[in-house]
């Protein structure tokens, strides 16, 4: 099957430089035969790379450890479902996955776009398939998936043991999807630059594609802090490691482009700043990549150190040239149809939100950065790590947070001081009360009031811009309030599904703000010892320790450390973390113990137990317990922010045929107003 | 998940920063005697020390969270310790800040000394001094320049705007009143409430 799955590289990598440079000729105009061979070497890319995937997969459910890459991430005691997710654990395999993904969009960007697109579609196979072929040209050049080993060994080595987890069969694969589906509007964006339609059709075309690529990384990102959470064992989700803030960054640029387009769909205007703006999103994805895999980098995520990372920087320098050359050609015909009227209007406010988004992730990419240029400039090396991060970026994050709740209150065009004053009573008081009820509470962390406070603001603005649209129905149509409530949503998609998306971004800020309470101990217990433990919500767990229990299961010797849990003297339960050591089918130890910590969860707290280890071999144990605030709410903003995005993106909540009208509404209502522009 | 219902936790949102922090304390009941020998000591990982008071103190806790391990996980001492039960530097990083506290250093003075040991990578953020000065203030300088540069540009183009407008006074109507259609303004009403979208 190796033979199989190389002579399919081969074939996808042939297709795709057919693709792209038959694309970019622009021959096919005119010549239908070409325009139809374009679209055929994308389906016939998808095909070959379908079938490398499952010459891997083959080789990995059959044990075939002559191949280099399934002997180093499998073994023959390894659960059936790490076995296919195995396919993206290493770095070959992954490349492998991505090729394939990125081949399957393709296809479908061919397939789904509607035809008055058409035109753009040649440009837009050209683009994916040279990423394709990039892609595939790095796997059999630098990372070949198929490398057989001069031997073949009894058993592979086995699966890493922190990626024997549910969340890593889901969280690499939503990420990636994340990451690749960007490459779609990236397509577009330069089809439309090289075909000079540079009206807001493009923009249509890749809407979906757009949204699908944040919400991809939206659960990409929320999963990874969760399996982090769960997996890694220190108690925290978010460590701002160079991995976690590669794939923060084309999220936020994305989010400032889903709120950016908005603008030039109703007014005409921040043409370019789009263009630039997905351009720019598509290359830190790159960047994102090269991060990941070039070791540049120190990080706890990183695949292996290799030189697959200079083929990174190589075509994230090339394509960076080529598409922002692209853009500066046709600079002049991006002109604004209408210009910004006022600070006090919705263009201004999401230019602003633009601004914030673009700026914390320039900021993430500076301190991610920042240690490789002190090394550059001055010679020493330093570390930035959260509290670099935190201190940069908190503040920032509170404003955007308050501009979340500020840009729907505020007119187009130009509000008025009725307007205003109308639109934010309610919000701000909201702020208000939040805000008075910590401090009489006793709060006194800065950031943390901050953060609740500006939630309440934002959460009132969002229920006041619920209710109006629910009374204005009912007033309209006579309708109950959960009927008037779905029909809101349901026929205003894009704008309340939005809203929703606003709401899981608060609940996210009042999450981050509980880890400023968190609590964390050490502790030695022998069985039957006990240690107090007070929650930051004034109440005081007992943790007594059982005992440990070993025993084997599937593939590794468990050794089982026991909790009984009580909040004030009533008993809450057992809870049990583990040692973890892995073995291979001939129970060889294959990697170093792992730890599975032990969490309960509810909506104030999650106490989180993990055992370190035991003295002398004994049962005495030794744990570390922490309590983490709201952390719950975190997984319940994600929730509520996926569902909003997709509640955005529902079939019938997107632009209508009155879109393009849209676009120019502004203008024709300028005239009627009597203000020249 | 606890049982809590909401009002509960709204209610009970308040006290979570009323409870001062440090109240944890190691409980001294005793233990139920026997210890028992694990089968497989190994499986456990390596043999752990027992802990000693220092090595949660919130002191101690707070130094070694600002304090990088040198092992390349990332982890400030605190963290790496507590997690990565297989560094063999993150205990004795440990080890040596316990010292110094007892020897009566300050928690500068500790860190101090551990940039003078292994250098500015010791510290999990740069001192904000010098060069680094750069990395702490230019996101936020740009962003602030940049929003001013902004606030700028459009209030001059307002300016000019309407300065336009009061030299060519019948440039265009002055307004949709007395010339304007009643369908005219119906497609007005419409195209703005569209905007309003």
């Amino acid at each position: 099957m190796t033979l199989l799955g190389q002579f399919a590289l081969w074939v996808a990598l042939l297709l795709g430089v057919w693709s792209a440079t038959v694309a970019f000729s622009g021959r096919w105009q005119g010549r239908e035969e070409l325009r139809r061979s374009i679209s055929g070497a994308v389906y016939g890319s998808f095909a070959a790379l379908a079938v490398a995937a499952l010459a891997l997969w083959k080789g990995l459910v059959t044990h075939d450890f002559n191949i280099e890459y399934v002997a180093a991430y499998t073994s023959r005691n390894l659960p059936s479902g790490y076995i296919v997710s195995a396919l993206w654990a290493g770095q070959k395999g992954s490349l492998l996955f991505w090729a394939l993904v990125l081949s399957l969009f393709a296809s479908l960007a061919q397939v789904l776009t509607p035809r008055r697109y058409a035109a753009l579609l040649p440009y837009v196979a050209g683009v994916t398939s040279a990423v394709t072929a990039f892609f595939v040209c790095t796997m059999i050049f630098a990372a070949n998936p198929f490398e057989r080993l001069p031997f073949t060994p009894a058993d592979g080595r086995g699966l890493n043991p922190q990626l024997q987890n549910p969340g890593m069969m889901i969280h690499p694969p939503m990420l990636y999807l994340g990451y690749i589906s960007i490459t779609i509007p990236f397509a577009f964006a330069v089809a439309a630059l090289l075909s000079r339609s540079l009206d807001t059709g493009w923009i249509h075309a890749i809407r979906k594609w757009t949204l699908v690529s944040w919400l991809f990384l939206s659960i990409g990102i929320t999963l990874g802090m969760w399996w982090a959470y769960v997996e890694l064992g220190w108690g925290g989700y978010w460590a701002w490691d160079p991995v976690e803030n590669a794939s923060l960054l084309p999220w936020l640029t994305m989010t400032a482009f889903l709120h950016s387009v908005m603008i030039q769909e109703k007014r005409g205007m921040l043409k370019r700043w789009n263009l630039g703006l997905i351009i720019g999103t598509f290359l830190l994805s790159i960047f994102g990549t090269f991060i990941t895999r070039s070791g540049v980098i120190a990080s706890v995520h990183s695949f292996t150190q290799s030189n697959v990372g200079y083929f990174f920087l190589a075509f994230l320098a090339v394509s960076g040239v080529l598409a922002f050359t692209l853009l500066y050609t046709r600079w002049p015909s991006l002109r604004a149809e209408v210009q910004l009227e006022s600070m006090l209007s919705r263009e201004a406010a999401f230019l602003f939100n633009n601004l914030l988004l673009v700026g914390v992730a320039f900021s993430v990419l500076w301190g991610t950065l920042f240690p490789i240029l002190s090394e550059l400039v001055r010679g020493s090396k330093i570390t930035v790590g959260p509290p670099f991060f935190n201190r940069v970026n908190i503040p920032i994050g509170l404003l955007l947070l308050a501009l979340t709740g500020v840009g729907p209150l505020i007119a187009w065009r130009k509000a008025s001081t009725a307007n205003l004053r109308r639109q934010f009573t309610a919000p701000v008081a909201s702020g208000l009360v939040t805000l008075v009820g910590l401090l009489a509470s006793g709060m006194r962390d800065f950031y943390a009031i901050m953060a609740l406070a500006l939630a309440g603001f934002v959460a009132g603005t969002i229920v006041q811009e619920f209710w109006r649209g629910v009374r204005a129905r009912r007033r309209m149509h006579g309708e109950s309030v959960p009927l008037a409530f779905s029909r809101l949503v349901a026929r205003n998609r894009r704008r309340y599904g939005g809203y929703l998306v606003h709401v899981g971004v608060l609940i996210y800020f009042v999450a981050f703000s509980g880890m400023a309470f968190k609590r964390e101990m050490e502790a030695t217990l022998k069985p039957g010892q006990s240690v107090r433990m007070q929650s930051p919500f004034g109440h005081t767990y007992t943790l007594t320790h059982m005992g440990v229990s070993q025993f084997e299961a599937l593939n590794r010797i468990v050794s089982a450390a026991t909790v009984a849990v009580a909040k004030d003297g009533k008993p809450e339960g057992l809870m049990t973390s583990e040692k973890r050591q892995h073995v291979d089918s001939f129970k060889r130890p294959t990697f170093e113990p792992s730890t599975e910590v032990g969490i309960r969860s509810g909506l104030q707290e999650d106490l989180y137990i993990t055992y370190a280890g035991s003295v002398n071999g004994t049962e005495e144990a030794v744990y570390r317990f922490t309590i983490n605030p709201l952390v719950w709410w975190l997984w319940f903003g994600g929730f509520v922010l996926v569902f909003g995005g997709v509640v955005t993106m529902w079939p019938g909540g997107g632009p209508t045929v009155a879109a393009p009208r849209r676009a120019v509404a502004g203008y024709e209502v300028a005239l009627v107003g009597g203000g020249p522009e | 998940m606890s049982s809590l219902g909401r009002r509960d936790f709204l209610g009970r949102l308040g006290a979570l920063a009323a409870v001062p922090a440090g109240l944890q304390a190691q409980d001294s009941l005793a233990g139920r005697g026997d210890v028992g020998t694990l089968r497989d000591p190994y499986a456990v990982g390596r043999p752990r020390d027992v802990t000693r008071i220092e090595d949660y103190d919130e002191r101690i806790k707070a130094i070694e969270h600002r304090l990088a391990c040198n092992c390349g996980c990332t982890l400030d001492v605190f963290t790496c310790r507590t997690t990565d039960f297989t560094c063999t530097y993150s205990p004795k990083l440990h080890r040596e800040v316990v010292a110094m506290d007892k020897a009566g250093k300050s928690a500068q003075e500790i860190l101090d000394a551990f940039v003078a040991e292994y250098g500015e990578k010791a510290l999990m953020a740069p001192k904000p001094e010098g060069f680094n000065l750069w990395g702490y203030l230019l996101p936020g300088s740009l962003i602030l320049a940049a929003g001013a540069g902004l606030f700028a540009f459009v209030s001059r183009r307002r300016v000019t705007v309407a300065a336009a407008g009061a030299e060519a006074p019948d440039a265009a109507p002055s307004g949709a009143g007395p010339t304007a259609t009643p369908e005219e303004l119906e497609r007005l009403r419409q195209a703005l409430a569209e905007v309003e979208d």
